[in-house]
């Protein structure tokens, strides 16, 4: 995974809150097992409405979506996020996200950025008012700006997160220098935690 | 002492807390399934990795499994790959899988409990955000994404950082009839649907302590619908009756040990946490949601809410936006709302009490004419512990369909669905828009009100038939 010090484009104004995963990639494409290909199903039955903002021109062209509260909630299929990289999104500005969200987001190097409830009413006003408007999400500096708009608003991104998609690091190989307090931990484990293999094994 | 369950469980899996980074967890136990692993396979071979433990792994099938004609070959071309794709991965990487056909399949959350391999004060993790059911045993048990699980997958651990605690207590009791999906509905009204994002809820006081293991499974179940990372009730005298004597439950002295060790995992009284909310069971009615999240739900009695009576401009949107996709008009009392597909099933109410109360209501009745009533069980053996008491009878003389086990209409992945403006009564955890099929429109309600519902072709109460 590359890293993303800064992402500068277009952007999108989706003005809803509680934006479930549900929606952003319907059940029907989560039995592709690939990662990529998700595309066409993103938003599948809000773009099936030619008024949806993914539908008005320039929106193939995004690279930054600005949604309301909760954004990412419920499921926790990470195909969410796939589709919306596979849309041309590298960043989504939010008041807040869902846990799991932000979690596959980092994981897979699409910028959930949080904003405040303010910032994010000047960013729809902004947008609205200038629709092309080059939107510019600066990962190191954890700010996102509307240049055209005189608009600078700091958004909340933990330490370690940042680090990750700054560096673009593969997080399973960050971990694996702990192998030594893996193996430790493991065998202090207490002896009646279940074993699926042995225990099998056994009857 | 002001100690926490949550604070001690997440203490005792800590492996590694690395300046800078967030602390590395132990995960004792990784459910997986077909949907959410194939990329994490392939992530984990193109990297040249191995399964660490998988004896702390174990696999199933569910979200996209056919739930009749299992003799036949699964006519879903995709799913079938899907599946298949799952059978070759479990085969490489030496991963115990309950496939399809066997008497173990079943929804992963509802096997992980009832193979006793769900214990007390262990981690649970799965590509699924309703894992959080196996806090129910006082567990800390979440949903994590796929990157997730090639991580687990490759390193038995995975990066968190600490969410806040927050306490929900339900003081007094629940009334006769009310269940464990009332009361988790009346606590994600309370909540909102992004009122737990960052937290693991404890459920506390004596009417969460009344519920059985199945009630308590269905409250955390529902626990993400409230935006929560996780659920947890300390366990108790239930907890371990429940888990003694079953497959994966320790046996003689090491039972003893595990005992000793369960009943230390509490909170203490006087602990605080980072959010306290208080609920009165007594205060609450059988619910029926009438939006398009977990959170805008009414009680029976009640009418379709006004727009207007939410708080904030966002909420009143919201309201409004749901209002229009659920075809509801404000002031319609919900009991004059008819549905024309009834679902019984899910991680949330499939479980084998969850079938006995709707049977109990069905029996020698009749499904309304024009109703579309299917009964999916949660797994092969709550299928079968079903029909060794009669009840596939019950239901399939009212005129319900009885289906095998797997996620089914819940999420309508593998073909029972329902058709665009069909409006379903259902037991599950989610009335997102199109949640049981394009279009569809979702009420979450309990079992027995789902089999009453679908006598009457409306809804109503098991008391009012």
């Amino acid at each position: 995974m590359p890293g993303i010090q800064q992402i500068a484009g277009t952007a999108v104004a989706l003005e809803r809150r509680d934006v479930d995963t549900d929606q952003i990639i319907p059940a029907a494409w989560l039995k592709r097992v690939q990662r990529t290909g998700f595309a066409p199903g993103l938003f599948g039955a809000w773009r099936e409405n030619p008024d949806f903002v993914l539908n008005r021109p320039g929106a193939a062209e995004a690279k930054i979506l600005v949604a309301g509260d909760n954004f990412g909630c419920g499921s926790s299929r990470e195909h969410a996020v796939w589709a919306l990289q596979d849309f041309g999104f590298r960043a989504v500005i939010a008041p807040s996200f869902a846990d799991i969200f932000r979690g596959n987001a980092v994981s897979s190097g699409l910028v959930p950025a949080e904003v405040g409830e303010g910032a994010v009413t000047r960013l729809f006003a902004a947008l609205a008012a200038r629709p092309g408007a080059r939107v510019v999400v600066d990962v190191a500096q954890r700010t996102v700006a509307i240049p055209a708009a005189g608009i600078v608003e700091p958004f909340a991104l933990a330490d370690y997160a940042r680090w990750r998609l700054l560096e673009g690091l593969d997080d399973i190989a960050v971990t694996l220098r702990h192998e030594e307090e893996i193996t430790a931990y493991e065998a202090r484990r207490p002896q009646w935690l279940p074993t699926v293999t042995n225990q099998l094994a056994l009857s | 002492m002001t100690g926490r369950l949550f604070d001690t469980v997440w203490d005792r899996h800590l492996v590694a807390s690395p300046e800078g980074e967030p602390p590395l967890l132990y995960i004792d136990l990784h459910l997986v399934h077909e949907v959410t692993s194939p990329q994490a396979f392939e992530g984990l071979e193109l990297a040249g990795r191995r399964v660490r433990r998988p004896g702390l792994t174990l696999a199933t099938m569910d979200h996209d499994v056919p739930t009749r004609d299992l003799d036949q070959p699964i006519a879903d071309e995709l799913a079938a790959e899907q599946i298949a794709r799952l059978r070759r991965n479990c085969e490489v990487h030496g991963v115990r899988l309950h496939a399809l056909g066997s008497i173990d399949q079943g929804i992963v959350h509802v096997i992980g409990p009832q193979l006793g391999l769900s214990q007390p004060g262990m981690t649970i993790v799965c590509g699924d955000s309703h894992t959080s059911t196996h806090g129910a045993f006082g567990a800390l048990a979440f949903g994590i994404g796929t990157s997730e699980v090639e991580h687990v997958l490759a390193t038995q651990t995975l990066r968190q950082v600490k969410p806040a605690a927050m306490a929900v207590t339900v003081d007094g009791e629940l009334a006769p009839g009310l269940t464990a999906k009332d009361l988790v509905l009346g606590i994600i009204r309370t909540l909102g649907p992004g009122g737990g994002v960052g937290s693991v809820i404890e459920y506390r006081g004596p009417a969460v302590r009344a519920l059985s293991m199945a009630g308590r499974m269905t409250v955390c179940n529902m626990s993400i619908e409230a935006g929560a990372r996780a659920g947890m009730i300390a366990p108790d005298e239930t907890t371990f009756a429940w888990l003694e004597g079953r497959r994966h439950s320790p046996r003689g002295r090491q039972w003893e040990q595990a005992l000793d060790d369960w009943r230390g995992l509490v909170t203490d009284d006087g602990a605080a946490f980072d959010r306290e909310v208080r609920v009165d069971a007594a205060a609450l009615r059988p619910a029926v949601t009438w939006g398009t999240t977990p959170a805008q739900s009414v009680f029976i009695d009640d009418v379709i809410p006004e727009p207007g009576s939410f708080a904030t401009p966002a909420g009143q949107q919201a309201a409004r936006r749901a209002l229009t996709y659920m075809d509801l008009r404000p002031g319609v009392p919900i009991r004059d709302v008819t549905v024309d597909a009834v679902f019984i099933g899910s991680c949330t109410n499939g479980r084998l009490e969850d079938l006995r109360a709707a049977a109990e209501v069905i029996r020698g009745r009749k499904v309304h004419p024009g109703v579309r009533a299917l009964v999916v069980p949660g797994s092969a053996r709550v299928k079968a512990d079903a029909e060794a008491e009669g009840l596939d009878r019950f239901f399939l003389d009212a005129g319900f369909e009885w289906r095998s086990a797997g996620c089914s209409m819940c999420l309508g992945m593998n073909g029972d669905i329902i058709a665009p403006g069909e409006r379903c009564a259902s037991t599950s955890n989610r009335n997102f828009e199109g949640r049981q099929g394009p279009g569809g429109r979702t009420h979450l309600v309990a079992p027995a009100v789902a089999a009453a519902t679908a006598v009457a072709g409306h809804f109503t109460l098991p008391g009012d038939l």
